[in-house]
């Protein structure tokens, strides 16, 4: 009698939540694979009636191509990986370049929007509505060919104080050219880094013992000059021979050369991530509750001293999240570089999808590529965000 | 108990089901195809309609005359080749020789869609069946003829690769282009030969690479950079839309061979050789000295067998490619031969006029040579 | 006891113009010094602009190609039609206007009286004519809508429905070359034209994929989860030009060989897909600001998850977050101008062709100029939309 009551009480397996849900998944997963192998074969297929065969060994061959600026030496006679490489270094060094500098000025934008003078309030508030509401795209276009392709050209080049050379064809600035003793000297920076992390964390150490507080950032900085002077002067030859841009012939020459195309996409980026940045560092500083302030205040901090020491700390809470997806934007922001010509991994992708006629396989790295790039930044900003979270009892 | 039993058959049946269709995977072209994947993956792919890559003969001739116009990829950037006006036509070299194809198929010159391809993505869009026949002043090479899926049709302007310059700089010859800056379009052999030539003449250089011919003369112009390379064609066709043509002067060094002709993908024979005898068409049309004003009368008295064949009077040739008899005829009235197309984009009455050099028929010292049709 | 009249009113500062300044523009040192800088920045940046603009710069490049700007290479003897389903839109807008935002007099205004400002722009006189028409489509419908408010409601929203295949077919066209609508190819759609289109495609089609995506991330079953996620940060890992560049060149190789698709559909897709990443994050942090307990009544009512989640969470979520909804929006307007890299003649794209004339050459600067100002004032006009839209439905307040 009860068994057969505990018979009429199961649930059909075709009604069973728990196995619909299995089935569910199986049957997801199924159609997936299906979509995903109908896709593979069509592009077999198509790659095949061409005589293509996929694959990534055509890296190998020899790009034929030159390419306008690299960071390591490149010749047409370097592999297609090669040139690949050369695009990855490019976008990186517009990364990092872009991400410090548009950190800067959107500190200050953000902190200029919240400032109780007028003039430089509207100013902020203005430049942050301007830049936030345009297309990066047309922005970028615009900053190339109407500003940076307008600059004059060599034969009569403005020279700003400095010694900085503005023309068409680039910008010269006078930089600082290694010689043979600049090994050593690097040999000598990192002795002195590490003396003066070194005084950092006995200073720190000293401070939490006694209770006393050193001066600990100007001893480490300190000691770090002291170092990087001696070496400077002690070595036979001095590590670095500072070089003047100057107009040789149908360019530029000496000092750095920064081209129309990095400086125009460096420039444009910071320019346009910083008005982001900006906006979420203000509600960052607004989501700081006006009692920490006054609370400064009555403890005799000045402006600069509260935003340093109680306002800034808490902000960061708040701002690290969306800061960290500016960065990213801003990293793939830099893929724009195909619009102003400048070689970035992906504009070089493009060039050899073209001369190899690979499209699948170089897209696919391209985004790898990315994908990487998104990776670690997002990890090292979450570990960032982790140490700095509130840390709740 | 009943729930594990019921989960278990499901998932058995599943497996069995799937492993009854096992090992049926096609290979296309004969290549063993190892799959290091589970079975699942082996088995859905027969399951599907397999798109086993057609016979290939035919199929492109069969689209083109069911769809009712021929997709034409062709520049719009390049005057006397292709180049689309304010109005929104096609004119140019290029483009006359898609309206003779579509002339051959349909009969009627104006069937026939103009699509405006990059340098860039000329190649993908013949290799995905986006467009018919590419007629873009594409260089014929090795290269391409193999690892890009493309078949180059008969060449049908001979050119070579120049340089350049605004007349104000006083440079006359590449090796006073010395720590210069070259504008060059990407996706080009242009841009291999330019680093060639260079690197062999000792000449080091900085190239500025632009996506398409519109913002590598633009920046040419602004003076981003003191020369401008590509084909010669290229360069004259460019020069006419500059603000001051005489401004700037064409080196006269030639840096390479380039042979421009139509091209069409891989995998069917019939269509290449539709588009090919087009172009022999042409050479013929000018070598029997048929114009589209005297070929209905040369068509009715004619006696040279050779033209009676071209003209469709005799034999079956048309239909041996697939077209109608008239093939030709259509060709020569509806279009022209080589010299009317010639003299109607680059001739002497037009801006962008080149003296025909090779691009004369072999009688005259040139490079044009029909083969017999039979 | 203190008589009431023998109290001294409290001091008030006098406020006057000299007192202003003195607080708020040259309060210390620092300050004054940074109001000069200030001052000198922006007498320099506007004499600067406005000398260009107004002596300077060629405006007839702009004047010349509005055409070509804005419709693309669209057959001018078609653009009749466009122009009707312009002006279906502003009736549309105006019976909106009139019967949901009957007091916000500034932007009821602003919108419908936008047409008959452009007429002041250089247009020709067809399209100046067109123009009045607009204005009146507009007034009609906000007639219409004060007039009969509740009975309209539904034709309204009807209206909007179909407003966007309405629009693709007038576009497009349906009969043969000498029919009433000949079939307008897709490669001749350009300019603002295009660049709407694609805005509002995207937007249509990536917001169903967005809350599928949401939802599948939120769920209990591990592989919808996995793929959910594994799609999501794809997606937003990568760049908005490479996906473009994939659908470009790697759907067509996707197909079987003999089916073509348009690109300007490869483009949609691309943007569709791209943005349903980005939205599903979005909604993603709608459903989380739920608490539980609104599940929970919705169980206990009896209805299941899915009606749950359609009548009583998304209903909810949708609209804490439609301030960022309408950011992601306008993120996806900017990012149409992208499509031009590919090849498309959209705003962005014709301009280069505009600049390659021989009459027009080296006038980069007038004609990007225009180009900004025209997404300048789009976006902008958006986002000061979705701040109204926020106060008036009171987000974040109940």
């Amino acid at each position: 009698m009860q068994r057969e009551a505990r018979h009429k009480t199961t649930i059909p397996f075709w009604r069973d939540e728990r196995i619909l849900k299995i089935l569910g998944q199986v049957a997801f997963v199924l159609a997936l694979l299906f979509v995903g192998s109908l896709i593979y074969q069509n592009m077999q297929a198509g790659l095949a009636k061409q005589g293509i065969a996929p694959g990534y060994n055509f890296l190998k061959g020899l790009s034929g191509f030159d390419i306008g600026e690299s960071l390591f030496p490149y010749d047409r006679n370097s592999s297609y990986w090669q040139a690949y490489l050369v695009g990855l270094l490019n976008t990186l060094s517009v990364s990092i370049v872009g991400v410090v500098l548009s950190t800067v000025f959107g500190v200050i934008l953000g902190v200029a929007r919240l400032s109780k003078n007028f003039l430089i309030n509207r100013l902020a508030a203005f430049y942050l509505e301007l830049i936030r509401n345009l297309s990066l795209l047309v922005f970028l276009i615009f900053w190339y060919l109407g500003v940076f392709l307008k600059l004059p050209k060599v034969k009569e080049a403005v020279v700003w104080p400095g010694d900085i050379i503005l023309t068409n064809r680039g910008v010269g600035i006078p930089w600082g050219l290694p010689t043979a003793s600049y090994p050593t000297f690097r040999w000598i920076l990192l002795i002195g880094l590490l003396l003066a992390i070194g005084v950092f964390l006995a200073l720190r150490a000293y401070s939490r013992r006694t209770g006393r507080a050193p001066l600990t950032t100007l001893w480490t900085i300190l000691t770090f000059i002291f170092v990087a002077l001696a070496g400077w002067f002690i070595l036979p030859e001095k590590p670095l021979t500072w070089e003047l841009p100057f107009v040789k012939g149908l360019n530029l020459s000496g000092g750095k050369i920064l081209s129309p195309e990095y400086i125009a996409l460096t420039s444009g980026l910071i320019l346009y991530t910083s008005a982001f940045i900006g906006e979420v560092v203000r509600a960052g500083i607004l989501s700081v509750s006006g009692g920490q302030v006054e609370a400064a205040r009555a403890l005799g901090l000045n402006g600069f001293q509260t935003l340093r020491l109680i306002v800034f700390p808490q902000a960061l809470r708040v701002i690290i999240p969306p800061l960290t997806s500016q960065y990213l934007n801003l990293i793939k922001n830099s893929s724009l570089a195909i619009a102003v010509g400048y070689p970035d991994v992906f504009y070089v992708s493009n060039t050899i999808q073209h001369q190899t006629g690979r499209s699948v396989e170089m897209i696919l790295l391209v985004m790898v590529t990315y994908l990487i790039f998104s990776l670690v930044t997002s990890v090292f900003m979450n570990w960032y965000n982790q140490r700095i979270k509130l840390v709740e009892r | 108990m009943r729930k594990t039993f019921a989960i278990l058959a499901v998932l058995v049946v599943f497996s069995l089901a799937l492993a009854a269709c096992a090992g049926a995977s096609t290979a296309p072209y004969g290549e063993t195809v190892t799959v290091k994947e589970t079975v699942v993956v082996t088995v859905v792919a027969p399951a599907a309609p397999a798109v086993v890559a057609p016979a290939g003969y035919g199929v492109t001739l069969e689209t083109v005359k069911a769809r009712g116009n021929l997709i034409c990829g062709v520049n719009a950037q390049v005057p006397g080749f292709g180049y689309v006006g304010a109005d929104g036509n096609y004119s140019g070299f290029d483009v006359d020789y898609c309206r003779a194809l579509a002339a051959a198929i349909f009969g009627d010159a104006t069937k026939v869609e103009f699509r405006p391809v990059t340098a860039a993505e000329r190649f993908t869009a013949l290799q995905s069946g986006e467009i018919d026949v590419l007629s873009r002043n594409t260089t014929w090479s090795l290269v391409r003829d193999t690892e890009l899926g493309a078949n180059f049709v008969h060449t049908t302007f001979y050119d070579g690769q120049g340089m350049m310059v605004p007349t104000a700089s006083g440079i006359t010859s590449l090796e006073g282009l010395e720590g210069g800056t070259v504008c060059v379009q990407t996706g080009t052999t242009t841009e291999l030969n330019l680093a060639d030539v260079m690197a062999s003449l000792g000449v080091s250089y900085t190239p500025a690479v632009y996506e398409d011919a519109d913002s590598t003369f633009a920046a040419y112009a602004e003076g981003r950079c003191d020369a401008v390379t590509t084909d010669k064609s290229g360069l004259v066709s460019r020069r006419t839309v500059l603000a001051d043509p005489a401004a700037h002067v064409i080196l006269d060094v030639t840096m390479s061979k380039e042979p421009l002709g139509p091209v069409v993908r891989h995998g069917d024979d019939q269509w290449f050789d539709i588009a090919q005898w087009t172009v022999f068409a042409l050479f013929a049309g000018e070598e029997f000295d048929i114009t589209s004003a005297n070929v209905d009368s040369v068509k009715t008295s004619a006696t040279a067998p050779e033209v009676k064949r071209w003209l469709g009077v005799e034999g079956d040739l048309g239909l041996k490619l697939g077209l109608g008899n008239d093939w030709a005829y259509n060709i020569l009235k509806l279009v022209g031969n080589y010299e009317e197309v010639y003299n109607r984009n680059l001739g002497p009455e037009t801006p962008t006029y080149i003296p025909r050099g090779y691009n004369s028929q072999y009688t005259d010292g040139g490079l044009l040579y029909a083969p017999p049709a039979r | 006891m203190t008589d009431m009249n023998s109290i001294l009113p409290p001091l008030t500062e006098r406020s006057n113009i000299l007192r202003w300044l003195r607080k708020n523009l040259f309060g210390s040192w620092v300050d004054a010094l940074l109001t000069i800088l200030g001052a000198l920045v922006i007498y320099w940046a506007v004499k600067g602009l406005l000398t260009w603009a107004l002596t300077v710069a060629e405006w007839e490049v702009v004047s010349a190609n509005m055409r070509l700007l804005m419709i693309g290479q669209y057959p001018i003897e078609q653009a009749w039609r466009l122009w009707i389903a312009l002006g279906f839109l502003t009736f549309l807008m105006g019976n909106s206007l009139a019967i949901w935002a009957r007091r916000s007099y500034l932007v009821s205004i602003v919108l419908l009286a936008l047409p008959a400002l452009l007429v002041y722009l250089p247009f020709g006189d067809e399209p100046r004519k067109w123009l009045i028409i607009l204005t009146a489509s507009g007034l009609v419908g906000w007639g219409m809508g004060c007039a009969r408010p509740e009975v309209l409601k539904r034709s309204v929203i009807a209206g909007w429905v179909i407003s966007l295949p309405v629009f693709i077919l007038l576009t497009r066209g349906f009969s043969s070359a000498e029919g009433v609508m000949p079939i307008v190819g897709t490669n001749l759609w350009g300019g603002l034209l295009l660049t709407f289109l694609l805005t509002a495609v995207g937007i249509l089609f990536s917001f169903p994929l967005g809350v599928l995506l949401a939802l599948g991330r939120r769920s209990e079953l591990p592989i919808i989860r996995w793929s959910s996620v594994a799609y999501i940060e794809l997606v937003r890992g990568v760049p908005l030009i490479t996906i473009l560049f994939m659908a470009q060149l790697i759907l067509p190789l996707f197909l079987p060989a003999n089916m073509t698709i348009d690109r300007i559909l490869r483009a949609m897709v691309g943007i569709t897909l791209f943005s349903a990443a980005y939205l599903a994050e979005n909604v993603r942090g709608g459903l989380q600001a739920i608490p539980n307990g609104q599940f929970e009544a919705a169980q206990a009512l009896g209805l299941n998850g899915a009606q749950a989640m359609i009548f009583i969470i998304l209903p909810q979520a949708l609209r804490l977050i439609i301030p960022i909804l309408v950011g992601q929006f306008i993120a996806v307007f900017k990012d149409t101008a992208l499509v031009a890299i590919v090849g498309l003649l959209d705003l962005v794209g014709i301009a280069k062709s505009v600049l390659a004339q021989p009459d027009f050459l080296g006038l980069q600067r007038e004609v990007y100029a225009f180009i900004s100002l025209i997404y300048w004032v789009l976006s902008y006009g958006m986002s000061y939309l979705s701040q109204r839209l926020e106060e008036k439905l009171g987000v974040g307040k109940r």
